[in-house]
């Protein structure tokens, strides 16, 4: 067990984030990545990784799920970003490279990449 | 693919598919024996005798349960290249577990790769799975169970942005110390 990084901390990280998660819920945005053997094969574990860096490099509080195979193998990697109250955005082909910019403006500047998108679904 | 984390990664997601509960995954490097063993065991739907006889077949997937596809052949190739071999062993309703060996020397392996990323990449899955994980490295050993994390973290789920902060260092501190 590593020394530095122990359990007790989760205790804290426990006590903090009961107190926002309700409101994160019902606010908040969820990244989805595609990880079925297409998604990993086409690099979605290394877009995964571009994502949590650039969300940590902003300071933006999103939540980040990975997914298996959801059927457009050749589009892969796929993102999905959902916010509440806006459609759910699906990016398709999203190499690390086109992370800061999908994430500059979809995340913070509320416009989505029109060019990159290959799905959308809005939710009642 | 170009790193074996990347192939762990694919046979958790399997784990996954299968309705896994709970999943332990063995990576034991021996040096003086020349070995690299990978052992990914879930407590899934399990596949029956015919059915893992056609799983390392590229051409057969089960689609409609998303259970297998090219994964496990890629996974086996890489093995045999490198004077080793991909098993399978699994019981309908109770479970499977798949065994990747490898020549730790060989030219052609692959190296492990970035197993951080696969790791978290299957901790931060929608459906979260519970996953007990070992990495012994010549004797040392870097080991830990999601389950006494969730344990700490009550509904808190390990996806929370200051959880996966978490786990990110955790995890790289665990492998930076046995390396």
């Amino acid at each position: 067990m590593p020394k530095v990084k122990s359990l007790a901390d989760l205790k804290r990280i426990r006590e903090e984030a009961q107190k926002d998660i309700k409101v994160r819920l019902k606010t908040g945005t969820t990244i989805t990545v595609g990880m079925g053997t297409c998604g990993i094969a086409a690099g979605a574990r290394e877009t995964m990784h571009a994502i949590l860096e650039e969300l940590r490099k902003r300071e933006i509080d999103a939540h980040v799920t990975t997914v298996g195979c959801i059927g457009m193998c050749s589009k892969e990697p796929l993102v999905d970003i959902e916010q509440a109250g806006h459609p759910r955005i699906t990016y398709g082909n999203v190499h690390p490279d086109m992370v800061p910019r999908l994430i500059e403006e979809h995340l913070i500047k509320g416009n989505v990449v029109q060019e990159w998108v290959v799905g959308r679904v809005t939710r009642d | 693919m170009r790193e074996l984390s990347l192939h762990i990664l694919d046979a958790l997601e399997n784990s996954l598919e299968a309705g896994a509960s709970r999943v332990t995954l063995t990576i034991e490097e021996d040096l003086t024996a020349d070995r690299l063993t990978i052992t990914i065991t879930d407590n899934g739907r399990g596949m029956d005798a015919e059915t893992v006889k056609t799983v390392l077949d590229p051409f057969f997937t089960t689609r409609t349960t998303r259970h297998v596809g090219l994964g496990l052949p890629l996974f086996a190739a890489a093995a045999k290249r490198c004077n080793g071999d991909l098993t399978i062993e699994s019981e309908v309703g109770r479970g499977t577990t798949v065994q990747a060996t490898f020549q730790h020397s060989h030219i052609d392996r692959a190296p492990l790769g970035d197993i951080h990323d696969s790791l978290l990449s299957f901790l931060l899955a929608e459906r979260p799975v519970d996953l007990h994980y070992v990495h012994r490295v010549n004797g040392r050993q870097f080991e830990f169970d999601t389950a006494d994390i969730r344990a700490e973290l009550g509904d808190v789920p390990l996806s929370h942005p200051a959880v996966r902060e978490w786990l990110s260092e955790f995890i790289s501190e665990g492998e930076r110390e046995i390396k």
